[in-house]
């Protein structure tokens, strides 16, 4: 059995990378290896999970400079050399170790007009929404997200405007403009254009690259340009 | 800035891309076919000297480059520089209309 070099992020916004040899197992988890190091040879480190099998979104951490789910990354595929660097999630700031504050990642979802505004009530009938209509395969493409925070690691924009509502963020808000039973489309518009909403989106598609789920948030907010840009020359914005 | 007037930057940002991406092409294209057997100030200027027609392809491309350029311009100042706020906006807009101004006067002294 051969051993694994990992380096750990120990610390907040200052700190180092502390160095342990795990030993190597088949299909071994990233998610493993910390677990391993947590219960076998460092008991202060900290760390987040809660699921393993990827529903959950709460192990992202950055393995070897890319976003990841720990728990359904097996060591085989990001392994180099033997090796593994694991780091907090990038753009959220470091409680400690390996875990990250994502308080303003879902303060983000709340900007962005996150939450579902329905008319209707109880006693209404169920609303009908052809599963085929365009409105609705375009939710359903972004409606997986299970809010890991991947994506907005990922998101160079992110990193470079601090005000950058995010791509999950911005995911959520187009899932929730294609559904037709919310009542809060014109404002949630409002809320996601602009500098710090969908219009500061470059297009660089890391976020596309890095979903585990493989949601394509670029689609959702190139979506939201043209439902903005559609509401704008209408004079609805 | 408000969503308003950022969405407006936006739609007229897409806007003058659609226009320079025509302009754009028509200039390459002339290049291409002007310096076929060299090219000289003299045969520039018999092309361009009271040829409204140019002037105005010019005029429109010099001013989707002044419309387009300081939009794209507020973001890089953002994300690189950290600059934000009405002093940036007043930046960009310096600098389109010193851009517009530029390409006006240069199109003017090949046209004059």
């Amino acid at each position: 059995m051969t051993a694994l070099q990992v380096e750990v992020w120990r610390g907040a916004a200052e700190g180092r990378l502390q160095r342990y040899e795990v030993p190597r197992y088949p299909s071994q988890t990233v998610l493993d290896v910390v677990t391993h190091i947590q219960r076998k040879l460092d008991p202060t480190l900290a760390y987040r999970y809660a699921c393993r099998v990827g529903m959950c979104g709460s192990c992202a951490m950055t393995v070897n400079g890319a976003p990841r789910w720990t728990c359904r990354t097996h060591v085989d595929k990001v392994a180099r050399h033997g090796r593994l660097e694991l780091r907090p999630l990038r753009n959220l700031p470091v409680i400690r170790d390996l875990v990250t504050d994502m308080r303003s990642f879902f303060d983000k979802w709340e900007r962005a007009g996150g939450r579902f505004e329905g008319a209707s009530t109880k006693s209404d009938d169920f609303a009908r929404v052809r599963p085929d209509s365009a409105a609705r395969q375009a939710a359903d493409a972004g409606i997986e997200c299970i809010g890991c925070g991947v994506c907005y690691a990922a998101c160079d924009v992110v990193n470079w405007n601090r005000d950058y509502l995010g791509p999950a963020a911005l995911n959520r808000a187009w899932t929730l403009v294609n559904d037709p039973r919310d009542t809060a489309r014109v404002a949630r518009l409002r809320a996601i254009a602009g500098d710090a909403g969908c219009h500061a989106c470059h297009t660089h598609m890391s976020c596309t690259e890095r979903c585990p789920t493989h949601i394509s948030p670029t689609a959702s907010i190139a979506g939201l340009k043209r439902a903005v840009a559609k509401a704008a020359l209408e004079g609805k914005l | 800035m408000s969503t308003r007037s950022d969405t407006a930057l936006w739609i007229a940002q897409r806007a003058s891309a659609a226009v320079l991406a025509l302009c754009v092409t028509v200039h390459l294209v002339t290049i291409i076919y002007a310096v076929r057997g060299g090219l000289t100030a003299a045969e520039i200027f018999s092309r361009t000297r009271g040829n409204v027609g140019w002037l105005a392809f010019y005029a429109v491309f010099a001013l989707a480059v002044a419309v387009h350029a300081p939009i794209g311009l507020r973001p890089v100042l953002t994300e690189w520089l950290g600059w934000r706020g009405r002093s940036r906006d007043w930046a960009a807009l310096a600098f389109g209309i010193v851009l517009a101004g530029m390409g006006l006067r240069a199109i003017s002294v090949l046209f004059a």
